[in-house]
């Protein structure tokens, strides 16, 4: 399934970026243009339209990984794999993403780069995880033992995660009340309603079109590696015909 | 013989060995009392909020032991090949990995029990209050229960004493969290307000202890 | 205690014999890959009861891995085993219980006795009236008289010993030995050597593995030969002599 111009595989790949480039420069133009600069935060609200999908994407990867991980341990396939390994790289660096906005954000409202409230600090553990999915990966030794390894930390990480963010809410809250969804409708305008789904819209496209990329450079990466143990093997039967 | 007898075959090896060799209590049990006595330097745990900040030093002291603990217990059985002994048999992988949780339990429990007393010595805090206890009790459980199953997987890597905390720490953010305000509720007298902190940590060492001994088998096949 | 006139078998269940026909191994086409080496390339097996089989090859030709396969404390991966007619992947509880392994490392606990090591193994075993089959075992391997000593105090060829009876210990009806003659001395291979003969006997298997050919050859029926994963050689022990196994082997042309 290598791309090639003109395959399907390439269409759809082609076809999604094109998509996914359209709908992320609408949603840039109306988070910076379009939508109307915030009353009490001024402009560094916009950060808002980058920084929710993002953490939104950052956990909905984990999710994935985790099914990946269920994934491999039932069927055994690399396949299963491939998806956890390309969702936690993703998911690394969307988290990290979501940090920085988060700081960049906080640092003009509340006059700090860190808060410990309940988003940001499930977001920073979230992060360590992932850091150890990839220390667990180096360090596993082989590919059979690191994928089975990570596929247990991951379905345990995805579940601890909701976990994570409930016992830390409990303790401590500062992030800014449910902007979205209050009973009554949206607790804001509506031209900064529709921007905010458009841009979450961008971002899941972007996401989808990333892992797209993603699995399968990895899928090539597989099969050159598997295609180079195959030599491998092939010389050794000759070494062994010539002995035996 | 039913699964409880051989759950408790398992531990009660671990608990001979351990009588035998004090291996890891000893260590355990000083590493513990030095860092609740080495807080106090660190943080004013003589003021009048100091049910507070002791929790978590307690809490601190004994997440450090019994993570010497259970990375210690299983780099024995590993490296000595008993791992292997164990799994020959024929029994069901879960068992096995509640065998190996009650050993270690047992330990933690048992330096606990004797560090706690010593906590409130020297603190002068009222630990002999059954809801402090039950915290501990829980969050131990939930600690130790996800510590076991990554003990043994980390044991299977080339850097095992750099992952295990890695990869524990973030896991049992609820539990510390938890733990910890519940026992300084119940050391500041508010008990009632601890009862949600002790349904979180009942519901997470439910959830995980499930999911550990699911997954346990799939972490020991080669 | 009773009197025993005609002793009870000491290795296997005597019901064992009632099927004859069903082999005690059948390995079929067992590949291992430990990442980007191939340890067996397709290796074929079949162990009927009573038989004695050796598994030779030079250092790293896979006989270690073959009998972490056999013993299912490892997964092929690809190919099919069958332990006395039971699938291991589905049946690998009941599978395990009719295994004994003899290995490099002895699987006992240092610092329990050699009878708690044993009441221990017994009880993951489910072995019924432990206590007079822990007598029996230690009595067979001779270490009755350092039942309540630590295991840390035993040389290694008592630990050899004691492995021995904890392999034997419940019974199985396939025993595995992998390089038993390394670890014992000269007590205990004469010791080994009555105890795999004593199973065949009553209709248990044996499959071992070892460097010491005039060994293998005096001690078993058939030999199968391993090179780098793949089986090069199988005969009958009687029709082959050292010489033809070091070529074999290819440590002499």
């Amino acid at each position: 399934m290598v791309q090639r111009r003109g395959s399907a595989m390439g269409r759809v790949s082609a076809g999604l970026g094109v998509v996914t480039a359209i709908v992320m420069a609408a949603a840039l133009y109306m988070m910076f243009i379009y939508a109307p600069t915030d009353a009490v935060q001024g402009q560094p609200q916009r950060i808002f339209y980058i920084h929710v999908p993002i953490a939104t994407i950052a956990f909905l990867s984990s999710f994935v990984l985790a099914v990946g991980g269920i994934g491999y341990l039932v069927r055994r396939s690399q396949r299963w794999d491939r998806l956890a390994r390309a969702s936690a790289e993703i998911g690394l660096i969307f988290t990290t993403l979501v940090l920085l906005t988060g700081s960049l954000w906080g640092r003009p409202i509340w006059g700090t780069w860190w808060t410990w409230d309940a988003r940001l600090t499930t977001t920073l553990i979230l992060w360590f995880i992932y850091l150890g999915y990839f220390m667990l990966r180096a360090y596993a030794g082989d590919a059979d033992r690191a994928a089975r390894y990570s596929a247990v930390l991951g379905i345990i990480g995805a579940i601890d995660v909701p976990i994570i963010y409930l016992s830390v809410d409990w303790w401590r809250t500062l992030h800014p009340g449910p902007v979205l969804f209050t009973s009554g409708g949206p607790a804001m305008p509506g031209s900064m309603f529709v921007t905010f789904m458009v841009s979450l819209l961008a971002f899941t496209l972007l996401y989808v079109w990333l892992m797209y990329q993603k699995y399968m450079i990895e899928s090539v990466k597989d099969r050159v590696a598997e295609r180079q143990f195959q030599l491998a093997e092939r010389q050794a039967e000759i070494r062994e015909g010539m002995a035996l | 013989m039913n699964a409880l007898g051989k759950i408790s075959a398992v531990a009660w090896k671990d608990v001979l060995t351990e009588v035998r060799t004090k291996e890891l209590f000893a260590g355990m049990f000083v590493f513990a009392v030095l860092t609740i006595i080495t807080f106090n330097f660190a943080f004013d745990l003589t003021g009048a909020d100091r049910a507070a900040s002791g929790s978590g030093a307690l809490w601190v002291a004994f997440t450090f032991a019994g993570m010497l603990g259970l990375s210690r217990s299983i780099a024995l059985e590993r490296d000595r090949g008993s791992l292997d002994g164990l799994l020959l048999c024929p029994v069901d992988r879960g068992i096995l990995y509640l065998g190996k949780l009650a050993g270690n339990l047992l330990f933690i429990l048992v330096v606990e029990v004797i560090a706690v007393p010593i906590f409130g010595a020297l603190y002068d805090l009222p630990v002999y209050r059954p809801l402090l206890l039950l915290a501990l009790a829980l969050g131990t459980l939930g600690f130790a229960s996800v510590g076991t199953l990554f003990a043994v997987m980390a044991a299977g890597t080339q850097a095992r004493e750099v992952l295990f905390p890695v990869l524990l720490f973030p896991l049992s953010v609820p539990v510390v969290i938890s733990t910890v305000k519940a026992a300084e509720l119940a050391l500041s007298g508010q008990s009632g307000e601890a009862i949600p902190w002790l349904n979180l940590l009942v519901a997470f060492d439910l959830i995980f202890l499930s999911l550990a001994f699911l997954l346990f088998e799939r972490v020991v096949e080669e | 205690m009773s009197e025993v006139q005609s002793p009870a078998p000491i290795v296997s269940r005597p019901h064992d014999l009632a099927e004859p026909r069903v082999p005690r191994v059948r390995a079929v086409a067992i590949t291992k890959r430990f990442g980007n080496r191939m340890a067996l390339r397709g290796v074929d097996l079949v162990v009927r009861p009573g038989e004695r089989l050796a598994l030779l090859g030079p250092n790293g030709a896979g006989k270690t891995t073959l009998l972490r396969i056999l013993a299912t404390l490892s997964r092929p991966t690809s190919g099919s085993l069958e332990i006395d007619g039971l699938p291991v992947e589905r049946a690998a509880l009941e599978a395990r219980r009719r295994i004994g392994v003899v290995a490099h490392q002895p699987y006992l606990y240092e610092d329990l006795t050699a009878a708690e090591n044993l009441r221990f193994y017994a009880r993951m075993y489910d072995v019924p009236d432990p206590d007079q089959r822990i007598f029996e075992v230690l009595t067979l391997v001779g270490l009755d008289e350092r039942r309540d000593d630590r295991v840390r105090s035993f040389s290694r060829g008592m630990q050899q010993r004691l492995a021995l009876g904890r392999a034997i210990l419940h019974r199985p009806s396939l025993l595995m030995l992998d390089e038993p003659d390394s670890g014992l001395d000269r007590g205990g291979m004469a010791l080994l050597a009555g105890t795999v003969a004593e199973h065949a006997a009553a209709g248990g298997s044996t499959v071992i593995t070892t460097h010491d050919l005039g060994f293998a050859l005096g001690a078993v029926d058939r030999v199968l030969v391993l090179r780098a994963g793949r089986v090069t050689l199988r005969a009958n022990a009687l029709d082959l002599d050292v010489a033809g196994l070091d070529r074999a082997l290819g440590f002499t042309r």
